[in-house]
């Protein structure tokens, strides 16, 4: 579903993505963990092209990632992305950010946008608030309203750049819960995340990365029991100790 | 009270003459302001270094320069659209440069991630503006831009010494006729100022309201 390979990315002086030899199968649930500064929020975001990559080659289901323009649109159409700062639309209701881009960029009908926007609000429990701005919802709401917004496009594919990192710690789990009924629906998922306990509940594959590299991918159970490089059992050691 | 019972058509035609100068002006430095802007947000270095240039020397002159420029100066070079539209041709240039700043603060206090979110549900880049950007942005430039529009109004104050029949001008001669009561005077032309100005807060406060976003 996506590919990614030699990929190459600096920022200035920064190599901040080295070498990336990446994929995910359809239907596959893949966590990018590793400290800050490890370039794995780059790299999700390399993915629709929100960041530009220096060298080597992105896939998104069999295509070529185009340079800027109407096949960009198109195809970030086809991606859905949960963004750390949820980036709700803030002068559109919930319903209104979940109906906007059906009804904009694939030209549904308003009627039909938004009778699946209703059902999608009611499947991550959220139906109450459709009419409020963004700003009258907690954090948590917020989130899962992102969520709806980037499943009303019918995704192939959804990227969650640290989605539960600006949260309160009672409302992660409310943001989580509604990412595992989506794994466990079969959608094809990459997610950048300090929560191990989604991994490990979760995940088909974990990719750890440190500098720039992808240091390590393995099972959640292998990854976690069992990591190999220094560099993970040092990362490991530090978070699971609390 | 006679200065007002004897005079009241000459006063409401000064306050006309008062808001013609910031109509014109007004919508002189609204179109120009906005192009101003846009040349300062826009990809190409040019156009950001000619729209850096304008406001740069638009805002930095002092307007009474400006528009003794543009009464003295401008008829000489053959730029001569009769004195009131040069005067409204100084305070809207001059006032341009306040604009876009406004408009272009109101461009920048648009949060990134909304951009990208709207790029990320496959908007293309004139979707994204139009229904993302732009109407958070004219949100922003509302409280500035009253503020601009608030500073012509008292500004086309100085036109009066160029001769044009509006408030102040005719304040002026008031006093002249009605020296005793000056302070009335005085007082009663301020509040036809004021009044042009509360209507300015009112619709500004107006937008504001309908583009709230909390």
């Amino acid at each position: 579903m996506v590919a990614m390979r030699g990929v190459q990315k600096w920022f200035g002086e920064l190599h901040v993505l080295r070498d990336i030899d990446f994929e995910v199968a359809p239907g596959e649930v893949v966590v990018v963990i590793g400290p800050s500064g490890s370039g794995k929020s780059t790299l999700c975001r390399t993915i629709n092209r929100l960041e530009t990559i220096d060298e080597g080659t992105i896939e998104v289901d069999g295509k070529k990632l185009p340079a800027e323009g109407k096949q960009l649109a198109e195809l970030r159409a086809d991606v859905g992305m949960v963004f750390q700062s949820f980036n709700l639309f803030a002068h559109k209701t919930v319903l209104e950010n979940v109906t906007l881009g059906p009804i904009k960029v694939r030209g549904v009908k308003k009627a039909d946008a938004e009778k699946r926007a209703h059902e999608l609000l009611e499947r991550v429990g959220v139906e109450a608030q459709a009419g409020k701005l963004p700003a009258q919802l907690s954090g948590g709401q917020q989130q899962r309203v992102a969520i709806a917004r980037a499943l009303a496009m019918d995704p192939k594919v959804m990227l969650f750049d640290e989605p539960t990192s600006a949260l309160d710690p009672e409302m992660i789990k409310e943001v989580l819960d509604t990412m595992i009924d989506l794994a466990k629906g079969g959608m094809t998922m990459i997610v950048v995340t300090h929560e191990m306990g989604f991994a490990r509940t979760a995940a088909d594959r974990v990719v750890f990365m440190s500098d720039g590299r992808i240091v390590e991918e393995n099972t959640p159970e292998e990854f976690f029991t069992n990591p190999q490089s220094d560099r993970a059992k040092d990362f490991l050691g530090k978070i699971l100790k609390h | 009270m006679d200065w007002l019972t004897d005079n009241y058509v000459n006063i409401l035609r000064g306050f006309g003459e008062t808001l013609r100068l910031l109509g014109v002006s007004g919508a002189l430095a609204l179109v120009v302001g906005t192009l101003v802007a846009l040349a300062r947000v826009s990809p190409v270095p040019i156009l950001r270094g000619v729209g850096a240039f304008y406001v740069t020397i638009f805002r930095n002159t002092p307007l009474l320069v400006l528009i003794l420029i543009a009464y003295y100066g401008l008829p000489e070079i053959g730029i001569d659209f009769g004195f009131f539209i040069n005067i409204s041709l100084a305070m809207g240039t001059y006032t341009a440069a306040f604009v876009a700043e406004a408009i272009r603060s109101g461009f920048n206090g648009v949060p990134l991630g909304q951009a990208e979110a709207a790029r990320a549900i496959g908007m293309p880049f004139t979707q994204s503006m139009r229904h993302i950007v732009l109407p958070q942005a004219f949100r922003l430039v509302v409280p500035p831009m009253a503020s601009v529009y608030i500073a012509l109004t008292k500004n086309t104050s100085l036109a009066a010494t160029f001769g044009i029949a509006e408030a102040t001008f005719r304040m002026r001669g008031l006093f002249n006729d009605y020296a005793s009561q000056m302070i009335q005077i005085f007082l009663g032309i301020s509040l036809g100022y004021i009044l042009i100005v509360a209507v300015i807060s009112w619709v500004a406060s107006a937008f504001e309201r309908r583009w709230a976003v909390a």
